[in-house]
């Protein structure tokens, strides 16, 4: 029933009603008088160098394409924990084995030095 | 009922213009951002089609990590600003022509049920597509496909990082 | 489930925990070992090839019909798995010379296995996907596995994207016929259809989608543009391995889906897969005239066997036909095996550390060089053509005969023409090898040239007494059509 996630509901208009408030206040109250150093690209005291966005390491792509796989598979938990019960000890191994070769692949990666941080 | 229909139409406004801002946006950022705003109206039609599991497997995983991913192979790419990029000559006929396609085979899918149903559709019980019978198939039913996807799952780790991780520094 | 659903699969499991072991044994082995893992990964397809040989011959359901074990199933295995110990053979040296050598080539090589392994079993649409996808990522991953070099780049994204995009068709497919029937499940589409005649359309859209993603895999016209790249791009091991494997799994999965779940439809997609089948035949012939590169060369010959094996779908249609289409296509799907892999073997023992020694050029004199790899090449380029006394010319006999049968005597005609065209390309390659003089550059490497001999008697042998394969071929029934 829709009115089940009223509470949700709720709480998304307020989280967005929240943030715009915020950022409206700001904006209305906070003084602003521009001059050309404060406009200036800040980079510590620096002269700015080169483009203001760099180019990322692949490592956050592979650290997120890691974050992806466990969240599937976190995704699989919830629906087995729901009826564990009735699907007793079958229900068990079976996600005991899911879990087991996704345990392989992580140790993979840790072994590999895909967690590391150069 | 009309509660329903309320909600339908508010939903699918804010993902056809979240889904229009997301194309016309010149920065792939702003496009990313639009894209997590279409994920969450989609997931809500979800919820209003009784399949609340799939809801939160969209919002989990699509908004949520698969909108990471997107982020960061925008910045990993630098193309956070694309410059007017050139479109091939033939892209937008070809987009209106499949687009219609969908539609028109939307329409025949829609009118035909209807038609075939005497002019009023039945909705799915309202357990449906909850966490609970989602288990209950998953893990009898389709108990393979189940266990296949943890390979499969395995094999796009390793994959991942047999593709970017250098071997001949550093690691074994 | 019970311990028959486990023991049906039991070729699948014992592959796919050997390969999860061997990822993590190879993480212990020094990077100048890694011969063990590959042995190990070979004992592995083995002790599978063991067990699958035991079971031949049984028919039977598992996991409430996902898993469908019947003689066409294992003889696929047997041909998936035997193509998987001659690939670790070939990668052997290869990798090592070239420098990519990682354990976990031969760990991803299971898990292609293991997909491959999945369709010829698949009993459901889902399992269909998910083998579809099991057996693709690997091969993604094995065709950049010379990175950073530019060409296996290029062929990993490529292969990777037009891969995607037949995933794309695939899945879609599958959503629409479950709209039309309610089922995933290959006989549940059968009964459902049969029982209400409901959404003809539907179910029509959603196989042509799954033709037309399984098209893709397959490399048929027009389906085949990303082929000729990624052979060339690839490690030509891996090519070795994705032009045999890949295509078999593909057709293991077009002809049970399609026979199994939409016989009804045959009216419509027998007239498509004709056409196909044409244009494959005509445009990979054609095509592979003009390449310089053997690996170009060979990755057109490849898509014009791909429409000479799925010439034997539109037979098939006709249920009188049935029985020998599908025997003629498991024997040519064996021959094809066979052949290719020697050719690509020969291929691998004459491209040079930097890539080279691959035109075709390359191979003059090599009958002065290596008299043996020379008449072994020449065997292989007749069987491709089609020639006796080899293997490939009792595969096309058959394969034509079957169409003929079928009434089709049309496109038998145009598999005969393209194949006298195809011998235009074939012959050169001899030619260049006995009547030009050169000094061809070959290594000789025990394991590889052991798969050079095994596969040139094969040939030879399969060509000269082909009753025993015939025989296994034609009790290798699809338990759906069993009378």
């Amino acid at each position: 029933m829709p009115s089940d996630y009223l509470p949700i509901a709720v709480l998304i208009v307020l989280a967005t009603a929240v943030a715009f408030i915020a950022i409206l206040i700001g904006h209305l109250f906070g003084p602003r008088r521009p001059t050309v150093k404060k406009s200036d690209t800040y980079e510590s005291g620096m002269r700015p160098i080169g483009p203001g966005t760099r180019r990322m390491s692949v490592h956050f792509y592979l650290v997120a394409v890691l974050f992806i796989l466990f969240d599937i598979e976190i995704i699989f938990l919830l629906p087995w924990a729901v009826v564990l019960r009735e699907i007793k000890i079958l229900g068990l191994i079976e996600m005991v084995i899911f879990v087991l070769v996704l345990l392989v692949g992580f140790v993979y990666a840790w072994k590999k030095g895909a967690l590391e941080w150069e | 009922m009309t509660l329903d229909l309320i909600l339908f139409f508010g939903i699918a406004f804010i993902a056809v213009v979240s889904a229009i801002s997301m194309l016309i946006s010149r920065n792939a950022i702003y496009s990313a951002l639009f894209l997590v705003l279409n994920f969450v109206a989609i997931a809500s039609l979800y919820l209003l089609l009784n399949a609340a599991f799939i809801a939160m497997v969209q919002v989990t995983v699509y908004a949520g990590a698969i909108m990471v991913l997107f982020l960061f192979v925008i910045m990993l790419l630098g193309a956070e600003r694309v410059e007017t990029s050139p479109s091939l000559p033939w892209q937008l006929p070809v987009a209106i022509l499949l687009g219609l396609v969908l539609v028109a085979e939307f329409a025949y899918v829609l009118f035909g049920k209807v038609a075939q149903a005497g002019g009023e559709l039945t909705g799915v019980g309202e357990g449906f597509g909850s966490p609970a019978s989602v288990g209950r198939m998953l893990f009898d039913q389709y108990l393979i496909p189940f266990e296949v996807t943890s390979i499969l799952l395995l094999v796009a780790m390793v994959g991942a990082i047999v593709l970017t991780r250098d071997d001949r520094k550093g690691s074994r | 489930m019970d311990t028959r659903d486990l023991i049906s699969i039991l070729p699948l499991l014992v592959l796919a925990g050997w390969a999860c072991l061997l990822l993590l044994i190879d993480l212990f082995v020094p990077r100048d070992r890694k011969s063990i893992t590959a042995i190990l990964a070979a004992i592995g397809i083995s002790v599978a090839l063991v067990i699958n040989l035991m079971q031949l011959g049984e028919v039977r359901q598992a996991f409430n019909g996902m898993i469908v074990l019947d003689g066409f199933a294992s003889l696929l295995i047997t041909l998936f798995l035997a193509v998987g110990l001659i690939a670790i053979a070939q990668a052997y040296d290869y990798i090592k010379r070239r420098g990519i050598e990682r354990g976990e080539y031969y760990s991803l090589l299971l898990f292609t296995l293991c997909g491959m392994l999945l369709m010829a079993t698949a009993g459901d649409l889902i399992v269909v996907f998910l083998a579809l996808e099991l057996l693709s990522i690997p091969l993604y991953v094995l065709a950049g596995f010379a990175r950073p070099q530019l060409e296996s780049e290029e062929a990993a994204i490529k292969y990777f994207l037009l891969g995607a995009f037949a995933s794309g068709f695939v899945v879609y497919g599958i959503a629409l016929i479950f709209g039309a029937t309610g089922t995933t499940a290959l006989d549940g589409i059968v009964a459902s259809f049969a029982a209400t005649q409901e959404n003809p359309v539907l179910l029509l859209v959603g196989s042509g989608m799954i033709l037309v993603g399984l098209g893709f895999k397959v490399a048929v016209v027009p389906f085949h543009m990303w082929t000729p790249d990624v052979y060339h791009g690839a490690p030509t091991a891996v090519t070795a391995f994705m032009s045999v494997g890949a295509k078999a799994g593909g057709f293991a999965a077009l002809l049970r889906v399609f026979l199994a779940a939409f016989p009804e439809l045959s009216a419509a997609w027998a007239p498509m897969a004709m056409w196909i089948a044409a244009l494959t035949m005509a445009w990979g012939n054609i095509a592979a005239i003009a390449q310089k590169n053997i690996k170009r060369m060979l990755a057109y010959s490849s898509i014009a066997h791909a429409g000479y094996i799925l010439m034997a779908l539109p037979a098939a249609a006709n249920p009188t036909v049935a029985p020998e289409a599908l025997r003629a296509v498991l024997f040519y799907l064996f021959g094809y095996a066979i052949t290719n892999l020697g050719a690509w073997g020969v291929v691998v023992a004459m491209e040079k550390a930097e890539g080279g020694g691959l035109a075709i050029e390359d191979y003059s004199g090599l009958s002065n060089r290596r008299p043996g790899f020379a008449l072994a090449m020449a065997l292989f380029m007749l069987s491709l053509t089609g020639m006796p006394p080899t293997v490939g010319f009792i595969g096309k006999f058959y394969i034509f005969r079957a169409v003929i049968d079928a009434d089709l005597i049309w496109l038998a005609l145009v598999g005969v023409i393209t194949s006298l065209i195809s011998a235009y390309y074939y012959l050169r390659v001899i030619v260049v090898m006995y009547m030009r003089s050169g000094e061809p550059e070959t290594r000789s490497e025990s394991w590889l040239n052991a798969t050079v001999w095994l596969t040139g008697l094969g040939t030879i042998v399969f060509g000269i007494v082909p009753g025993p394969l015939l025989a296994l071929a034609s009790q290798s029934w699809l338990s759906s059509l069993v009378p």
